[in-house]
C-alpha cells in the first residue's frame, strides 16, 4: 500500500465517532408535508423568487434565481404549491428569506433521463452546472461553475477531489463514495473536461478502506488515455479536508495566504458536489437534494438520510424516531466547524452535511478561564497562527489590532479550541477579531 | 594632580562639547528647515473641548474634530454632543461660524424583554460579551432583537452612564451626553439616540413578523401599523419592519392630536416619553431609565 499522505504543520485528531452511522446505507427520506427553501444557500447575492404565492410547481422547476451578481439558481425540491414568500429560521442569521412549499405527496417522483454527454463542450457543460444550481455541497458553498472558470493567469493543471471527511461523526461522502463510486468518477470526467485537463487526485483518509478500494476500482475502470484518475491515501488527521492543507498533502503545493487554489494550479471539489455535477450533466438533475448524516448520541436512530433540500430539522427527528432525553445540543455541519442551533424549524440547506444531536457526554461545557499560554493551540494551528494571543487581544479590547497575528488567514477549523486545556473558545475570539481587525 | 589627567579631561570635554554643538545647529537648521505648519487655532479649538475621545462627533477623537471643524467651513461647531452649549459656544467663536441650538439628547433602550416577559431559547457558554453570544444562533433570548443583556454597551460608554440592572442596560440622564458609543457599540442595535424632548417613542425594536413578537414578548410591536395611519403628522413611519418615530415632525405639529398614535396602539407599545424618567405601563421599574 502507497504510503499515506498528509499536511506537514498542525493538526489534531478527535474521537472519530463515524462508527454510529458509517455502516448504514443511505436511507431515503419520504417526502414531509412542507418544505422551506431559504433563498441565499449560496456565497454571493440571495435569490429572488421566479414564482409567487399559490403557484404549482413540479420537482425540479425553477423557483428562485441570482438577478444580479455571484450565485446560482434554485430549484423546488418536490412538487407542491407555494404557501408563501417570507421569513424562515437559518442556522447562522436566525432568520431568513425563503418560499414555503406545500408538498403535494401523491404526485409521483419525476423521472430524470439519462443524457450522453461526451458531444457537449466545456462551455455546455457548465451552463448545465450552474443551471442545476450546483455548490460546493461540503459546507462552504461557493458557485461551482465559478471554481470552473478560473482565472486566465493562473492556469490550472490538477483537479482533487476531497473525500477525506475529516470531520468526527460524519459519513455522508463516505455513504456517497461507496454506493455511488461510478458516478463520483463519472462527475470526475465531467470537469476534468470543463476544465481542460487530465490529472484527476481523489484524496480519501484511510480510516475508509472500503470507499478507498471501491473509488480505486472505479477510478482505474474510467481512467484512460485522455485522463488520469487516482485515489491518493491519507492520514487519519483533522483538518485534512481543508482546501489548502488538501492541496499541500496532495500535491505539495502550498497556497500563499489570501490567494486562491487556482494560483497554484488546483481546483478542489468536494466528491459529493462532484456526484451532483454528474447529475445535474447528465440526468439534468438540478441539486435539490442531499445526503445528510443524522447522529450522535441524542437521536434515538442514527442514520445517513436522502433528504430534500428544505426539509426541517423537526421533521427529520421524527423520522429518526425523537431525540433522546440526554439531548444537549444540536449542531448543524460537523462538531469542529458546525453551529449550535436552538431551534428545530431550521431546514436544510445545499451545504448541510451533517445534523448532530450531542448528549452531555460527548460535549465539554466547562467554563473557560484565562489563558495559561501552554503554547498547544500554535501546535495545532494548520495554518501556523498564534490563536492563543488573538484570544487575549480579543478580551483586553483590542481586537482591532489583530491583523498582525493573520487573523484573516484563519478558517477556523477550531484545532485550537479543540486542544485548549483553558477551554478558551478560541475560534469565537477569532471571529470577533474578524469582525473587527482591519484588512 | 597629573597634568596627563587634566588635559585628557579637558580634551573630553572640548570634543563632547563639539559633538554636541554639531548636533545641536544640525537639530536647529532641521527645525527650521522641516518645520510642520500648525494652525494655532486648531489647538485652541482642542484645549477647549472636553478631550474625552469618545468619537460621539463621528470624527477620530477630539483632535479629529478640532481639525475639521476649523479646516472644513460645513463642519456645524455644534457637533461636540459632551460638551453641549458651552463647548459649541466657545469653538462657534473660535472657528467663527454661526452658533446653532444645540438639542439636548439622550440614549435610550428600544427594548422591553424584562417587561415582555422574553424567555431564553438555550443557555449560553463562552466569551461574556454581547456580540460574542450574538455569533451563537443570535443570542441566548428567544426575541431575535431583544438586548442580549451582558453588559458591552455598560463596559463601552466613556462616561459611565449605562449600568445593567438584572441583565438590562439603565441610561443615567445625569452623565448621558449622547455620544453614541453604545449604539454602535450594540451588536441588536437596541440603543437609539433620542431627542429628550420627545413626546413618545416605542420601546422595542423588533423586525420580526407579528406572529413571531407574539409568540417570544408579550408587548411586542407586531408591525400593525396603526401608529403610522393614526397620526396627522405623518411622523411615524414603518420602515424595513421597523416603526420610527420624526420628532421633529411630531413636536412641530403639537399636541392638538392628544398622541393618538399612544392610545391607539393595540400593544401599548406606543408610549409617552415623560423624560428620562420612565415608568413601565403595569408599573414595573424594568422600564426606568435614570438612575
Amino acid at each position: 500500500m502507497a504510503p499515506t499522505l498528509t499536511f506537514p504543520k498542525g493538526g489534531v485528531h478527535p474521537p472519530e465517532s463515524k462508527k454510529l452511522t458509517e455502516k448504514l446505507l443511505v436511507e431515503v427520506m419520504p417526502l414531509p408535508a412542507e418544505l422551506e427553501i431559504i433563498l441565499g444557500q449560496h456565497i454571493g447575492a440571495p435569490c429572488t423568487p421566479t414564482v409567487g404565492k399559490r403557484a404549482e410547481v413540479r420537482e425540479g422547476d425553477l423557483v428562485a434565481e441570482v438577478k444580479k451578481g455571484l450565485g446560482v439558481p434554485l430549484h423546488a425540491p418536490a412538487a407542491g404549491t407555494v404557501k408563501a414568500i417570507g421569513k424562515s429560521s437559518h442556522p447562522i442569521r436566525v432568520s431568513a428569506p425563503s418560499i414555503t412549499l406545500t408538498v403535494n405527496r401523491d404526485a409521483p417522483p419525476r423521472e430524470w433521463g439519462v443524457a450522453d454527454w461526451h458531444h457537449l463542450d466545456g462551455q455546455a457543460l457548465l451552463k448545465k452546472v450552474h443551471d442545476g444550481g450546483l455548490v460546493g455541497i461540503g459546507g462552504a458553498g461557493f458557485p461551482t461553475h465559478v471554481k470552473l472558470k478560473p482565472p486566465a493567469d493562473n492556469p490550472v493543471d490538477t483537479l482533487l477531489l476531497n473525500g477525506a471527511e475529516c470531520e468526527p461523526y460524519i459519513t455522508a461522502d463516505h455513504r456517497v463514495m461507496l454506493e455511488h463510486s461510478a458516478e463520483v468518477v463519472e462527475g470526475a470526467r465531467i470537469l476534468l473536461k470543463i476544465l481542460g485537463i487530465s490529472e484527476c487526485y481523489i484524496g480519501i483518509e484511510n480510516n475508509k478502506p472500503d470507499a478507498i478500494r471501491s473509488m480505486t476500482e472505479a477510478a482505474q475502470a474510467a481512467s484512460g488515455a485522455d485522463c488520469r484518475i487516482q485515489v491518493m491515501t491519507l492520514e487519519v488527521k483533522y483538518p485534512q479536508g481543508s482546501e489548502k492543507q488538501l492541496i499541500e498533502a496532495i500535491t505539495g503545493r502550498r497556497v500563499p495566504a489570501m490567494a486562491l487554489p487556482s494560483s497554484v494550479g488546483v481546483v478542489v471539489h468536494n466528491v459529493s458536489t462532484t456526484k451532483a455535477v454528474r447529475d445535474a450533466v447528465v440526468l439534468d438533475k438540478p441539486l435539490i437534494e442531499k445526503v445528510v448524516t443524522v447522529s450522535g448520541r441524542g437521536i434515538n436512530r442514527p442514520t445517513n438520510l436522502l433528504v430534500k433540500v428544505g426539509t426541517k430539522l423537526s421533521d427529520i427527528v421524527e423520522h429518526c424516531g425523537g431525540t433522546r432525553p440526554e439531548l444537549a445540543r444540536v449542531v448543524m455541519g460537523g462538531p469542529m466547524m458546525g453551529f449550535a442551533v436552538s431551534s428545530l424549524a431550521i431546514p436544510v440547506t445545499k451545504t448541510t452535511s451533517s445534523i448532530l444531536f450531542l448528549s452531555d457526554d460527548e460535549l465539554d461545557t466547562r467554563p473557560l478561564s484565562a489563558c495559561i499560554r501552554c503554547g498547544w493551540c500554535l501546535e495545532a494551528c494548520p495554518m501556523g497562527l498564534e490563536p492563543k494571543e488573538i484570544g487575549i487581544y480579543v478580551e483586553a479590547h483590542r481586537a482591532e489590532d489583530t491583523g498582525q497575528f493573520g487573523v484573516f488567514e484563519c478558517f477556523e477549523c477550531g484545532s485550537c479550541a479543540y486542544v485548549c486545556p483553558a477551554k478558551r473558545p478560541l475560534v469565537q475570539f477569532i471571529r470577533l477579531a474578524k469582525m473587527k481587525a482591519k484588512r | 594632580m597629573d597634568p596627563e589627567l587634566v588635559k585628557l579631561a579637558i580634551g573630553g570635554l572640548v570634543l563632547l562639547g563639539c559633538i554636541g554643538l554639531f548636533f545641536g545647529i544640525g537639530l536647529a537648521i532641521a527645525a527650521q528647515k522641516f518645520a510642520v505648519e500648525t494652525n494655532p487655532l486648531i489647538e485652541e479649538v482642542l484645549e477647549s473641548l472636553p478631550l474625552a475621545n469618545c468619537g460621539g462627533c463621528g470624527y477620530p477623537g477630539c483632535e479629529g474634530y478640532a481639525i475639521e471643524v476649523v479646516t472644513d467651513p460645513n463642519v456645524p461647531p455644534n457637533l461636540c454632543f459632551p460638551g453641549k452649549e458651552a463647548v459649541a459656544e466657545r469653538v462657534a467663536l473660535l472657528t467663527g461660524k454661526k452658533m446653532t441650538a444645540v438639542e439636548d439628547t439622550i440614549a435610550v433602550v428600544r427594548c422591553s424583554r424584562i417587561e415582555g416577559r422574553v424567555s431564553h431559547k438555550h443557555r449560553y457558554i463562552g466569551f461574556s460579551s454581547c456580540t460574542a453570544a450574538n455569533l451563537g444562533y443570535g443570542g441566548p433570548s428567544s426575541c431575535q432583537y431583544a438586548c442580549i443583556g451582558l453588559g458591552e454597551c455598560a463596559e463601552a460608554c466613556p462616561f459611565d452612564a449605562i449600568r445593567m440592572e438584572e441583565n438590562f442596560p439603565v441610561v443615567n440622564a445625569d452623565k448621558c451626553v449622547s455620544c453614541g458609543v453604545c449604539v454602535k457599540t450594540c451588536p441588536k442595535q437596541v440603543m437609539e439616540i433620542q431627542t429628550m424632548k420627545a413626546r413618545v417613542w416605542v420601546p422595542c425594536s423588533t423586525r420580526d413578523l407579528g406572529k413571531t413578537v407574539t409568540g417570544v414578548c408579550t408587548v411586542g410591536c407586531i408591525g400593525c401599523k396603526m401608529c403610522v395611519k393614526v397620526c396627522p403628522a405623518d411622523a411615524v413611519t414603518y420602515e424595513k419592519d421597523l416603526v420610527k418615530v420624526d420628532h421633529k415632525a411630531c413636536l412641530a405639529y403639537g399636541s392638538s392630536c392628544e398622541e393618538i398614535c399612544v392610545s391607539k396602539c393595540p400593544r401599548d407599545i406606543f408610549r409617552h416619553y415623560q423624560g428620562p424618567e420612565i415608568v413601565a405601563r403595569d408599573g414595573v421599574s424594568g422600564l426606568k431609565m435614570a438612575g
